[in-house]
């Protein structure tokens, strides 16, 4: 059953916005599919002390990180009637304006998949061991914290 | 008694390394060794640091031989 399988979530680099049309076509044959829901994390040029940020360096404590992924999405499961829910999270120097985070949640209806989805951006910020150095246009950094 | 200790993001920054094995001779919080390493280290907000033992997060547990103990800055994924 697809709830119980363990899925990679990291992936090297931004998110390509194709990844996004392929995982919608991939579902088309899934007819009792009503509504998806998706978020889409973009790297934000934050101009903080006058330095602009250029990009964001993610690392991962990754084998407690995909445990926690997994946990979170048993959860969802168990709290949401969804059919199906996949999330993509960036490792490695993402510029701005590229993506870093993908999290697609399907229903029947939209109400369910709407929530689902704000539910998991919500938990893997508060929860995964991801951190991500903001890296300014002159090169100098600070690290970034969940607000 | 060894332990692996595993540093990340601005930890591992201000420690200058990624991991590294500590003995340790006597009873150890989790808690204990997170304050042992972060003391000589210029991480102002220090209670921000969390700490995970084998993937959990729990400081008061009491570390023992093989454990895997690491230090977790403020997450920011997403």
């Amino acid at each position: 059953m697809e709830t119980k399988k363990v899925k990679k979530v990291f992936v090297e680099g931004a998110i390509p916005p194709e990844k996004i049309a392929q995982s919608v076509a991939n579902h088309q044959s899934k007819t009792n599919i009503g509504a998806h829901s998706i978020f889409l994390g973009q790297i934000r040029a934050d101009v903080i002390d006058g330095k602009t940020v250029a990009a964001i360096q993610y690392t991962a404590y990754e084998e407690m990180a995909e445990k926690v992924f997994h946990e979170i999405r048993e959860a969802a499961f168990a709290k949401f009637d969804i059919t199906c829910a996949h999330i993509y999270h960036s490792l490695g120097t993402i510029k701005t304006g590229e993506l870093c985070l993908f999290v697609f949640t399907s229903s029947a209806h939209r109400k369910i998949a709407i929530e689902a989805t704000n539910y998991f951006v919500e938990e893997i910020k508060a929860k995964v061991p991801i951190f991500g150095k903001e890296i300014f246009e002159d090169e100098t950094h600070q690290w970034k914290v969940n607000k | 008694m060894k332990v692996t200790v595993k540093y990340f993001g601005l930890v591992a920054e201000a420690k200058g390394t990624n991991e590294e094995v500590l003995n340790l001779t006597a009873p150890t919080t989790a808690f204990e060794l997170k304050q042992k390493c972060l003391s000589p280290l210029a991480i102002v907000d220090q209670d921000s640091v969390q700490v995970a033992v084998n993937q959990n997060l729990d400081e008061n547990i009491i570390l023992k031989e093989g454990d895997e103990v690491a230090l977790l800055p403020p997450f920011a994924g997403g």
